[in-house]
């Protein structure tokens, strides 16, 4: 039996709704814990995070200051905002709830547990104490409804749509937190690197929970030539960029009508694992991550025109 | 100790388990005792573990309101199941499918050589006035002559103990996902109490829905195509129709997903491309289905459904137009149709029924309408009824009003005293009043659900059981008393 476009399209979006509500979950634990290591001179906030999102305007247009409540609030619990967490986990289970006849009845219960707790504690999320747990379980919720669904579900067509929204999330939000890291955390990278640049640097590769295995893979003391390479380029980390891709890649080559969208990405990822992000420039990285998030978009764009 | 059947008071009702104060009927004792043995704590827990359970599994279902536009609640569900004797329930079971049968064959001669209406059995001027009549449909006869293929009918019983069928629901009847649903919630809450009762099985509905959807494929293959056709997730019953089509393994689709080609077949579209479609279960109103044909507006159906169902390419179930006997005018010749076509005696009473259009019988509803409750003949869902006795005499007369304008259009019953069971309000029962649907498939052979789902009005004095109006629900039991 082939595949509804229609539903094979809910399982590309459901799948990048939830990925898209475990990565800001941990951006927003990151920034938290950042800001408790950093000096009162260093004033970083909360307004990086708004701009990780590329969310300025919604959240200006809704708040006057970017303080932590309001960032917090804008991140995690504003409806109004259509990517904060509750919105993603709510737009997965409308998602997962027209196609529970598809997914494992666990993984869409899982799903729907996971939106009832992560609404009926909201509160949580404003306060310091409480706000790690309540985001550290929303990340073990979504770590476990993906292994439901790889250990449950079929690993058939509808399965490979899951996979490819994932990691399409996962390659966008890698480059956009490198990229509004990078320029915003760091200005000046020629320079001799501080303490507090190597905490940076650290707190970029934890918000992709990629610091311990960064570690094991580069003994060096922690710098941007060795983070943008892992991050970018790692062919076996599954947060990075190239990973993800490659992803993308071999799950395309189990669907029908592939050719177009395989050679166009094959493409990309050629580009990407030929190049030399790490010798950029600040200005040249900006504009070679520019490319990237271009390629992921026409990457979205011939997979939803092709397929859905 | 919380239960206490010396303080249940059945009143001048019948209950279904208990059959006077302190004694429960032998088919309950069991349960009625095990109930008993349990502490406040213990009910409690018992009642939030079921809740818990419906949150979790997500059933639930969408109400309309004007306010709020819709939206979702959990299932309301009573721990305390409604127990049925096997030795009656065969009795019933055998009286659905006398009447499911001969309601097919009516629509069928309906739709055909109408002898039904030569022989002066049935009038015809009921026919021209019928809302849910097709005359898209004449001349046309589906496989086996089988129009409605999932039948609800509404079963109650009266103070006297008698079970009569309140109505058959012939066009898209909804709530067998909720009979399957409250099963798993009573053996996640309760697994004690299914190792002291032989309980008949419920769980195989979805395959001999899939056997006899099956049957109906036009194309004589191994695997037909089949899917079910939904609205979308913004209609109530939605969530049965997801569920359904999990349990089948077919696919669940909206309109938008499916295209007539030329060729007046009807095609899915696939990520490789178009797919052959053999049968629809569609749970969309007639209306709806095919805007070539009918509401040229209707965004939900799929234009050229028609054609490809008549040119036998598509089994459509329920068939469109089946609706017409699922009339509540109809429903007051049902024991003529049942003799008319099976030359039987009707096994299951309807209840007595009073039709407007019928000068003398009108006359006696708009005199005793304090005491009768008032049904338009095309409505469901508990809309637009008048409960005689629980309105005020500026309601009878808006309604008297009402039937005189169309006349056709409504039928009048006397009141029934419905029957109750013990439903758990804290830590204690009180009796409720009840109803039960179940569900007749007919494809080769006719099958009856075991049981089926039984609706309770949760509102004290209420024999409003709609959920969309307030109703609960219990898991039914059809015990087998003689396997112990």
């Amino acid at each position: 039996m082939s595949m509804l476009s229609r539903v094979a399209s809910t399982l590309y979006w459901m799948a990048r709704y939830l990925e898209r509500a475990e990565n800001t979950a941990r951006l927003v634990n990151v920034n938290s814990h950042l800001l408790l290591d950093l000096p009162r001179s260093v004033v970083l906030g909360w307004e990086p995070v708004v701009d990780i999102l590329s969310n300025r305007e919604l959240f200006y247009a809704l708040h006057e200051q970017a303080s932590e409540h309001a960032v917090v609030n804008f991140i995690v619990t504003e409806r109004a905002n259509p990517s904060s967490i509750i919105s993603s986990l709510s737009a997965a289970r409308e998602n997962a709830r027209t196609i529970r006849e598809i997914i494992p009845r666990e993984a869409w219960e899982q799903i729907n547990t996971l939106y009832l707790f992560a609404t009926e504690n909201q509160h949580d999320a404003f306060s310091r104490r409480q706000r790690y747990n309540y985001l550290n379980k929303i990340i073990l919720a979504n770590q476990t409804i993906t292994g439901l669904l790889a250990g449950t579900m079929t690993h058939d067509d509808g399965y490979e749509f899951l996979c490819i929204g994932r990691n399409i999330e996962r390659a966008d939000m890698t480059t956009r937190i490198i990229d509004v890291r990078s320029a915003s955390l760091l200005p000046d990278m020629e320079h001799e690197q501080s303490a507090f640049d190597n905490i940076q640097w650290m707190s970029v590769l934890k918000s992709l929970t990629a610091y311990q295995m960064y570690r094991r893979e580069v003994r060096l003391r922690i710098n941007r030539r060795d983070v943008l390479k892992f991050l970018l380029q790692e062919e076996h980390f599954p947060r990075s960029l190239l990973h993800a891709l490659k992803e993308v890649e071999r799950g395309l080559e189990r669907l029908p009508r592939n050719q177009d969208i395989t050679k166009a990405l094959q493409g990309a990822n050629k580009q990407l694992m030929s190049a030399k992000p790490e010798a950029l420039k600040q200005d040249k990285l900006h504009e070679f991550i520019d490319l990237m998030q271009i390629e992921l978009d026409n990457l979205h764009e011939s997979i939803s025109h092709t397929y859905f | 100790m919380a239960i206490k059947w010396n303080s249940y008071d059945v009143a001048n009702f019948h209950d279904e388990l208990v059959e006077d104060r302190g004694i429960p009927r032998p088919y309950a004792t069991d349960l009625c005792n095990y109930l008993a043995a349990l502490s406040d704590k213990e009910i409690i827990e018992y009642k939030a573990a079921a809740d818990s359970a419906i949150h979790v599994m997500g059933i639930t279902f969408r109400v309309y309101n004007d306010e709020d536009g819709s939206i979702d609640r959990a299932w309301p569900f009573d721990i305390v199941p409604r127990l049925i004797d096997k030795k009656e329930w065969q009795i019933i079971e055998v009286g659905l499918k006398q009447r499911v049968k001969a309601l097919n064959m009516f629509i069928d001669d309906l739709y055909n050589e109408q002898n039904i209406i030569r022989d002066g059995i049935f009038p015809a001027e009921l026919l021209e006035k019928s809302k849910n009549f097709l005359p898209q449909c004449k001349g046309f006869s589906p496989p086996l002559g089988i129009w409605a293929h999932i039948c609800g009918s509404d079963l109650v019983r009266d103070d006297q103990g008698i079970v009569y069928v309140l109505e058959d629901n012939l066009r898209v009847p909804s709530g067998v996902s909720y009979m399957l649903e409250n099963r798993l919630v009573m053996k996640r809450v309760f697994p004690e109490m299914f190792e002291k009762y032989s309980i008949l099985p419920i769980d195989d509905y979805p395959s001999e829905l899939y056997d006899m959807l099956a049957q109906m494929s036009p194309r004589d293959i191994e695997e037909p195509e089949i899917v079910v056709l939904t609205p979308g997730i913004y209609n109530s019953a939605y969530f049965e129709h997801a569920y359904l089509a999990q349990q089948m393994g077919a696919e669940l689709v909206e309109g938008n997903d499916l295209v007539v080609g030329d060729d007046d077949i009807v095609y899915m579209r696939t990520i490789e491309g178009l797919s052959r479609i053999d049968v629809i279960y569609r749970r969309i109103d007639d209306n709806f289905l095919d805007p070539e044909v009918f509401n040229p507006d209707s965004t939900l159906g799929v234009p050229g459904l028609m054609r490809a169902w008549k040119a036998g390419n598509v089994a459509l179930t329920n068939a469109p137009g089946s609706g017409v006997a699922d009339d509540k005018v109809v429903y007051a010749y049902v024991p003529a149709i049942i003799e008319y076509y099976l030359g039987e005696k009707t096994l299951l009473p309807n209840v007595p029924t009073y039709k407007c259009h019928d000068a003398r019988e009108r006359e006696y509803v708009l005199a005793n309408i304090e005491k009768m409750v008032v049904k338009p003949a095309n409505e469901s869902g508990g809309y637009g009824m008048l409960i005689g006795p629980h309105s005020s005499p500026e309601e009878h007369q808006a309604f008297r009003e009402l039937i005189k304008a169309d006349p056709r259009n409504y039928v009048a019953q006397p009141m029934l005293i419905l029957s109750t069971a013990p439903t758990l309000f804290d830590t204690e029962v009180e009796p409720r009043h009840l109803d039960l649907r179940p569900f007749i498939l007919s494809g080769k052979n006719v099958t009856v659900t075991a049981g089926g789902l039984t609706r309770v009005a949760m509102r004290k004095g209420s024999t409003v059981v709609n959920s969309s109006q307030g109703g609960g629900s219990k898991d039914t039991w059809i015990v087998d008393m003689e396997s112990l």
